[in-house]
């Protein structure tokens, strides 16, 4: 009963404080505030909760409004930002228009196109049971494939306008990753990262850290990478949650990824539940995978990461299968038990949770984009 | 001539205070050159003055609501100061403070404003832990009612509540758990 008055009275509270009350209420409400101290306290801590509340929401939709108008006016030229180059022009195209699907299909496109004329680390898909026995020759094969692919680029490109190999550095593109842990750790599958002298890993911005290896698992076709740069800044907490559940069949479907420099948006449904021959560790996805989404996150419509996108059939287009999200608990108690001592790794705690399940598609893009980082090997 | 100026800049602080996108514009379009450059020619970078800039806006939306703001400088030069004493004050946290300060000089005294801000901030980001710490339902029920303006009844329907009085009781809870998760740490944060 007590609760039930709590209620009522919060609720007269909340109608008092709008100026919902018609003015003999307000009279009676006054008198019982005046009578009854307890009313009294409650009405003024309930009035400030609310302006905090009324606050935060006001701020959070100026800063909406705020971005918004910034993207507007560099793209007008209204304002001298650089920012709407690349990656932040196709954003803002997403934004601005609502045909996602179309664009989504031009610039795979475009990729296509391009994609033949960049180069790739690409470790074909083989059976699991062989994997560890052929690492070696694959990588020898990639290794070899890679250097033919840099002197037809080198002959092709004179022009070009971006340049996939820095020379100071000297990595080639070998995947896409994405953050699990804000304070930079990362997963992505194990064949991208095998045999990597060096690690780093890029964002949507072109911020490039250096990142190392905490664990590989060839097996699930998992890798969990840390970002080891000082100049690396703690991201805000993941959008995205990471959930057990399997997807249902049809479920749609999408993932964000470096099938070149910049990061792309791809969507699809789900085909099947089981992955290659049967395998259940994962699942099969239709949709538009290339070389380089390899650890791409796959995320259903609440922005639930469901699994991690790692191979591509070869013989038919659009068939990439995932590896399920479920596997990445299982991956992170074994990364505890081997890093005991490592207190920042016995904290990490997946994010149940997507913060971002209300945003329509476009926004949910824009808040997990920072959060998709590609990975270069060398 | 120059009553005109103030009145439009009346003008634009009575959009700001109203969140009105068409002020925010105006008001962005005409300082953010000023404030990129400042920020670029002292170490900076273009994704820098965008936050900068953006956080110097919300400064001066604040002071706009507050209603406080004395037109004895003009936007501009209000925004500018702001600017230059929050990216003074990054520099310095990353430590990468330098000697040689490359701007105009354009300067009024901001510095309460800017307590003020920050610790608005801070309570910002406290509301937002919490909020997101809630956990489902009670983050969208919560949002739907009290930011989305929803009435009981076409939340219960949406949730599917059975009837309004129980989405009541649940919102009432669900309020209940988020003042406790935000003056847990809130008044940890007094001194």
């Amino acid at each position: 009963m007590h609760e039930h008055d709590n209620i009522l009275l919060t609720e007269a509270v909340e109608r008092y404080i709008s100026g919902e009350m018609t003015p003999d209420e307000r009279l009676q409400f006054e008198n019982l505030r005046k009578a009854d101290s307890e009313v009294d306290q409650m009405v003024v801590t309930h009035t400030m909760f609310l302006q905090k509340m009324n606050r935060y929401n006001e701020w959070q939709k100026f800063q909406v409004s705020l971005n918004e108008i910034h993207d507007d006016l560099a793209t007008q030229g209204k304002i001298d930002s650089p920012a709407l180059k690349g990656k932040a022009k196709i954003a803002y195209l997403f934004n601005k228009y609502k045909r996602v699907g179309s664009i989504a299909a031009s610039i795979a496109g475009l990729t296509a196109l391009l994609v033949s004329a960049i180069l790739w680390s690409v470790t074909p898909k083989t059976q699991r049971a062989q994997l560890d026995l052929l690492n070696r020759n694959i990588h020898n094969l990639a290794n070899k494939s890679r250097q033919q692919d840099q002197e037809i680029y080198n002959l092709k490109n004179n022009q070009s306008t971006t340049s996939i190999v820095k020379p100071a550095i000297n990595y080639s593109s070998g995947g896409t990753g994405f953050i699990i842990d804000s304070k930079g750790l990362l997963v992505t599958n194990a064949h991208v990262i095998q045999n990597a002298q060096n690690i780093a890993v890029a964002n949507a911005a072109g911020d490039e850290y250096e990142a190392k290896v905490v664990y590989t698992d060839p097996v699930r076709d998992i890798a969990v990478l840390r970002i080891i740069d000082k100049n690396f800044k703690s991201l805000p907490p993941v959008p995205y949650g990471f959930t057990k559940k399997t997807a249902e069949m049809a479920e749609p479907l999408f993932t964000l990824g470096y099938p070149r420099e910049d990061i792309v948006y791809n969507e699809g449904y789900l085909s099947s539940k089981t992955g290659f021959n049967g395998d259940t560790l994962s699942c099969q996805i239709e949709i538009a995978a290339n070389r380089g989404t390899s650890g791409s996150p796959i995320l259903n419509n609440e922005g639930d990461v469901i699994g991690i996108l790692n191979s591509r059939q070869k013989d038919q287009e659009g068939v990439a299968f995932f590896i399920r999200s479920r596997n990445l608990y299982t991956i992170l108690n074994e990364v505890k038990e081997k890093e005991k001592t490592d207190a920042a790794i016995q904290n990490v705690k997946l994010n149940t949770r997507s913060s971002i399940a209300n945003l329509n598609r476009q926004q949910q893009a824009k808040k997990i984009q920072d959060y998709v980082f590609m990975v270069k090997v060398n | 001539m120059k009553d005109t100026i103030l009145e439009q800049e009346i003008l634009l602080l009575k959009g700001l205070a109203r969140n009105d996108r068409k002020a925010s514009e105006e008001i962005y379009k005409q300082n953010y050159n000023l404030i990129q450059a400042l920020v670029v020619n002292n170490n900076g970078t273009a994704d820098d003055a965008r936050d900068i800039f953006q956080e110097s806006m919300v400064v001066l939306f604040e002071k706009a609501r507050s209603g406080t703001f004395e037109l004895n400088c003009q936007i501009k030069t209000y925004l500018y100061s702001v600017a230059k004493r929050l990216w003074l004050k990054k520099l310095q946290q990353q430590n990468r403070f330098t000697e040689e300060w490359n701007d105009s000089g354009m300067q009024v005294r901001v510095d309460d404003d800017i307590e003020v801000h920050e610790q608005k901030d801070q309570e910002f980001n406290l509301m937002h832990q919490s909020i997101q710490n809630l956990g489902e339902p009670c983050k969208s029920l919560l949002e739907a009612f009290y930011f989305k303006k929803k009435s009981m009844q076409e939340i219960a329907e949406s949730f599917g509540y059975t009837n309004s009085e129980n989405a009541k009781t649940q919102k009432y809870k669900c309020l209940m758990r988020l003042k406790k998760l935000f003056f847990s740490q809130y008044t940890k944060k007094e001194p």
